[in-house]
Parts: structure tokens; C-alpha cells; sequence
């Protein structure tokens, strides 16, 4: 071991503003080189909604086809469903992630260091978007296996990943909350579930809402996981987008403006 | 420059109804060492987590470099080091990749990031396992890398929580070295500890700590003087006879209880004078010990005289 002789100054005094975005990219980085060294995280990730695809296919399909409009494909109607599914439950890893800096001390390493107070948040939700990504062409992928045609055209399904991977961003910013508010990985998790099936199977997602009991139509209906699945049905099946498209927008942006800002707070003051 | 490097003055922290820090002030001049020392619970990290902009006091000034915490913390972090008792470095990064991370967040060149972790590697014997992912590290390894990490950007003051605590003797000789070296090179450290030995190997200058306040200061030489230098430390078989051995026994020192354990305290000097006193009390009353030896005090008495209890003696956790 070595020895260092002259009294050290600090190689970096300079004032540190205006490195929010380089910060959120180191972090981004970071986070993006641990989902590369666990890539059987990603398959995993995959495992479920594939088995929904499946199952609700071959299963339940015949069923649910009856309440369907006459002549709409069941695989069709099911896919913009799974694919939501996949990037809400895909939101848990957020909040898991967060959480497991947290109870390992990295976050008290990143507070301690002169970088931006959002970096870690922004890092965070920006490699969890390029997670999405990857997942939701594997689950695609396995779509057009099991028949799913796409009825409109490219650029339809091009505006329905648009839109959903723009409100798997603003979930992030939601459980990004949580996993700063439980003490481990394995707390966020069960404290995120219940908020992911009331999201998830109170929607359109695999059944048409009005099936379902009358109280619960309006939430099913207009809540966010039904609005943005909706908006991908109409861009990849047809029919007039503009509402639900409007509709999903307005509640991507509501819920990252009220989520951020909660969220940057939380991680300022988490003990 | 007469500003000391690290100064706390009448820091208070309560979480919720417990008061984690209820009154701690002390100085660290540039290029010392200053020992932290108490129990669990006794409010080492929460005086640490304050003076490096984790956690805002509720009163009281922490200077670092003569900068505010409070008003200025961005600039108080750019010039201090945070190693703390969990090794924080991310298990799926390799050592190199780690060290990477923090040289850029803490926005260094390309050039100076690759200079600084060789050399760093090199110094904490980490180089033959440089491009391992962490996780595959023993426990010292990640200790050494954590503090590896907090060094990345040179800085000139470094606080290190509980440095050693869970390492076994050989990891933790190794990590006393690299921290006298860095201490060689004028870096001035705060360190908290449980370890007496630590405190008295590295510090220059040791605070005593317990319930959140300060119960004593001083360098390890006068601690131990203010306490009477010798001590003579006897055994016995049952309560019974610990009992009446130091009624009798107070007639040559002060006396303390440990268990079976009789402890007394005469000036420096009078140790084997006191022995013989000793003897001949406890044999007119048939009082047979079963150990007996004169010893100078180490920090363990100091701290027993001064809070009534061993560091062993732990309550509430101190892991927030």
C-alpha cells in the first residue's frame, strides 16, 4: 500500500450547477449496468404476461369473446391489455430498486456527494423506462406468435407505445414514492401490490368494463390503466383516438406533476 | 488558517419523541483524528449524518472547512468523504465501475476518474479484483473499496462511521493502516467507534459519547489520567464474597463492580502497594480470589467510570 505525501485538496472544488442532466445520465448508466448483469431479471419480467397472453387467450378467450362488439378478435382487444399489465407491474421495480439503494446505504453514498438532488430519482425512472422498452418488444414478440394482427397500421402501434411506455414513466415517478417510503426491497413490494391489482384487473384490461357491476364501471372506466389501454386499442385496432389519446395525456402529465415533486422531497429528507 | 476543519457546536437531533443527539460540540483541526467513542444508541452516526448534509440539525452549527452545513451543503460535499459501517457500493458494479461512479458524480475528467482509481486500486490492494462485480467480494474487500469510493475525489476531510465494526482482526489492521496513511497525508478524519483500541491506535484526540451528549474529551494519555493510573482488578467465586470484598476493599482506592469482578483505582504508582494492602485485608477475612492483577487502565475503565456501563453495554440501535 501506498502513500500519499502532499496534503490533498479537493480535485473537483469547482460550484456544481448545471449537472442535474449529466448526474441523471451517470445514474441512468448505473442502473441500466445492473439490469445488464441480471439480464434473467428481464426474462423474468416476461414469465407473467406471457402466461396472460396464453391463458387469457386459449382459456378465458372463448368466454370473454361473447361481451366483445361482433366481429372484434379477442387476441386483439387482449394485447394493448397485456402490455400495460406488464409495464404497471413493471413499475415495482422502482420502488424495489429504490428501496434496496436505500436499506444498502448507496443512497446515504449519492446524498453525501455534491451531484444533483433529482439525479438519482431521474437516473432511476430513465433506465426503468429503457427496461420497459426491451420487455415490451419481448412481449410483442410473443403476440404475433399466438396471432395478434395489428389492424391499423405501423405508425398506430408506434403512438400506442408512445403512450404507453410516456405512462410507464409517470408510474415510475408514483412507486418511486413508495420505495422511498418502506425500509427494503421486499416492503415495497408487498406494499406495492395491492396498489397494482386494483390498478390492473379493476380495468379494461382483459374484460370489457361494462360487464362489470355498475359501481365500479365509472372508476374501471376512467382510471388511468383503463384510459391508456383503451388509447392503445383504438390506435392499433381503429376507431376515433382523439379522446382516449387526450385522456391518457392528461393523466400521464398529472400524475408525474404531482409525483416528482413529492418524490424529489422524500428523497431529500429520507433519514 | 485557524478555523478547525471540522467544528460541531451544540448539535440537536430529535427523531420524533427520541432525541438522538442532545447536545455535541467538538473541534477536529486540520490534519487530525478524532475519535467518536460510545456505545450503540449513543448518537455516533446521527452527529456524523449532520455534519455530512444527510440529516439537518434542529439547532446548533456544523462548519466544514469553515462552511455551513445548513446553508451550504453542496460545497460542504464536495470536499469530504463518507464511509460508513455498511459498505455502500453497488454489488452489481465492478470495483473499477464503483470508483467510476463516484468520480463522475462528483463531476471529475475522464482522465482524472482513471488516475484516481488505479491508484486507489493499487493502494487498497484491490487490483486483482478490479473487474469483478462486488458482490463476489469478501467482507474486507467491500470495506476497502467502500472507502475507496469516498476517496475518488480527494477529499480533504473524511468521515468514516464505524470503519471497522463486523471485520475480523487481520481486515481490520489492514483498513487502521490505510487510514494511518491517509492521515499521514494530512487528511483530517472524524471516525466514530465502539472499539477503544481503534480510538486509541488512530486518534489524536478522542470524544467520548453517550445518550447524545458529551461526557468527556481528550487525548487518550489524559483520559486515562484523569481517572487515577493504575488499577487493580480482583476475582471472586461467588456474590456473596464480591460483596464484602468491596466494602473492605474501598479503604485503599475507589472501588467498582463488574459481576464477580472487583476493580480499584489508585493514583499511578501505587499499584503494587495497593496489592499488598489487598491481600492482607481480604486474608484477615478469609476472602480467597480467584484472580488478582494490577493493571494500567485502558479506555474500557475510562468509559465505565464515566457511564456507569462497558461499550458492550448496548440499547437502541444506532442504525438509522
Amino acid at each position: 500500500m501506498t502513500t500519499t505525501v502532499s496534503a490533498p485538496t479537493p480535485l473537483s472544488a469547482r460550484v456544481y450547477r448545471g449537472h442535474a442532466v449529466g448526474d441523471a445520465i451517470t445514474m441512468a448508466w448505473r442502473n441500466l449496468l445492473n439490469i445488464r448483469r441480471n439480464p434473467q431479471l428481464l426474462v423474468f419480467a416476461t414469465v407473467q404476461p406471457v402466461i396472460f397472453v396464453v391463458m387469457f387467450r386459449y382459456v378465458f378467450g372463448g368466454a370473454i369473446q361473447g361481451s366483445l362488439p361482433a366481429g372484434q378478435s379477442y387476441i386483439n382487444y387482449l394485447m394493448p391489455g397485456v402490455f400495460v399489465q406488464t409495464i404497471v407491474f413493471g413499475a415495482l421495480t422502482t420502488a424495489v430498486g429504490l428501496a434496496d439503494d436505500l436499506s444498502k446505504g448507496l443512497i446515504d453514498r449519492f446524498r453525501s456527494l455534491p451531484m444533483a438532488r433529482s439525479a438519482v430519482l431521474v437516473g432511476r425512472t430513465l433506465a426503468d423506462l429503457v427496461r420497459n422498452f426491451f420487455v415490451l418488444i419481448l412481449v410483442c414478440t410473443v403476440g404475433f406468435i399466438v396471432g395478434w394482427t395489428i389492424e391499423t397500421n405501423v405508425w398506430g402501434l408506434v403512438g400506442a407505445f408512445g403512450i404507453i411506455l410516456a405512462f410507464a414513466y409517470s408510474l415510475s415517478w408514483l412507486f418511486a414514492i413508495v420505495g422511498l417510503s418502506v425500509k427494503d426491497g421486499e416492503t415495497a413490494q408487498a406494499v406495492s401490490f395491492p396498489i397494482l391489482a386494483v390498478l390492473v384487473f379493476a380495468s379494461s384490461a382483459f374484460v370489457p368494463v361494462a360487464t362489470m357491476p355498475s359501481w365500479l364501471q365509472p372508476w374501471a372506466r376512467n382510471q388511468p390503466v383503463s384510459v391508456v389501454i383503451d388509447a392503445a386499442r383504438v390506435l392499433t385496432i381503429g376507431g376515433p383516438t382523439r379522446e382516449y389519446v387526450i385522456k391518457s395525456i392528461l393523466w400521464i402529465v398529472a400524475i408525474v406533476a404531482v409525483c416528482a415533486p413529492i418524490a424529489v422531497a422524500r428523497y431529500r429528507k429520507v433519514t | 488558517m485557524t478555523e478547525p476543519a471540522i467544528v460541531a457546536d451544540g448539535l440537536v437531533k430529535s427523531f420524533g419523541a427520541i432525541e438522538a443527539v442532545k447536545d455535541v460540540s467538538f473541534e477536529v483541526p486540520e490534519g487530525k483524528v478524532l475519535g467518536l467513542l460510545g456505545p450503540n444508541g449513543a448518537g455516533k452516526t446521527t452527529a456524523v449524518r449532520m455534519l455530512t448534509t444527510l440529516v439537518r440539525p434542529d439547532a446548533g452549527t456544523a462548519r466544514v472547512l469553515g462552511v455551513d452545513v445548513r446553508k451550504n451543503a453542496q460545497r460542504v460535499r464536495a470536499s469530504i468523504g463518507l464511509a460508513g459501517q455498511y459498505a455502500a457500493v453497488d454489488e452489481n458494479l465492478t470495483g473499477r465501475e464503483n470508483l467510476a461512479l463516484v468520480g463522475r458524480l462528483t463531476h471529475l475528467s475522464g482522465d482524472e476518474i482513471t488516475r484516481r482509481s488505479e491508484h486507489l486500486l493499487e493502494q487498497f490492494a484491490l487490483s486483482h479484483a478490479a473487474d469483478r462485480v462486488s458482490r463476489t467480494y469478501s467482507g474486507g474487500m467491500r470495506r476497502r473499496l467502500d472507502l475507496a469510493a469516498a476517496l475518488v475525489h480527494q477529499p480533504p476531510v473524511l468521515f468514516l462511521d464505524e470503519p471497522t465494526t463486523g471485520l475480523d482482526p487481520q481486515g481490520r489492521n489492514d483498513l487502521w493502516g490505510v487510514i494511518q496513511a491517509l492521515v499521514d497525508g494530512g487528511t483530517t478524519v472524524l471516525l466514530t467507534t465502539q472499539y477503544l483500541e481503534e480510538a486509541d491506535t488512530l486518534a489524536d484526540n478522542i470524544v467520548v459519547i453517550d445518550h447524545g451528549a458529551v461526557i468527556a474529551e481528550g487525548t487518550a494519555t489524559q483520559l486515562k489520567e484523569r481517572l487515577g493510573a493504575t488499577v487493580v482488578e480482583i476475582g471472586f467465586r461467588d456474590d456473596d464474597a464480591t460483596v464484602r470484598a468491596l466494602v473492605l476493599l474501598a479503604a485503599i482506592g475507589s472501588v467498582t463492580r463488574d459481576g464477580k469482578l472487583v476493580r480499584v483505582s489508585v493514583p499511578g504508582g501505587e499499584g503494587p502497594r495497593a496489592m499488598l494492602d489487598a491481600v492482607r485485608l481480604l486474608d484477615a477475612e478469609h476472602l480467597d480470589p480467584t484472580t488478582m492483577m494490577v493493571r494500567e487502565p485502558t479506555l474500557d475503565d475510562v468509559f465505565l467510570e464515566l457511564t456507569g456501563h462497558t461499550t458492550v453495554d448496548a440499547d437502541d440501535g444506532d442504525e438509522s
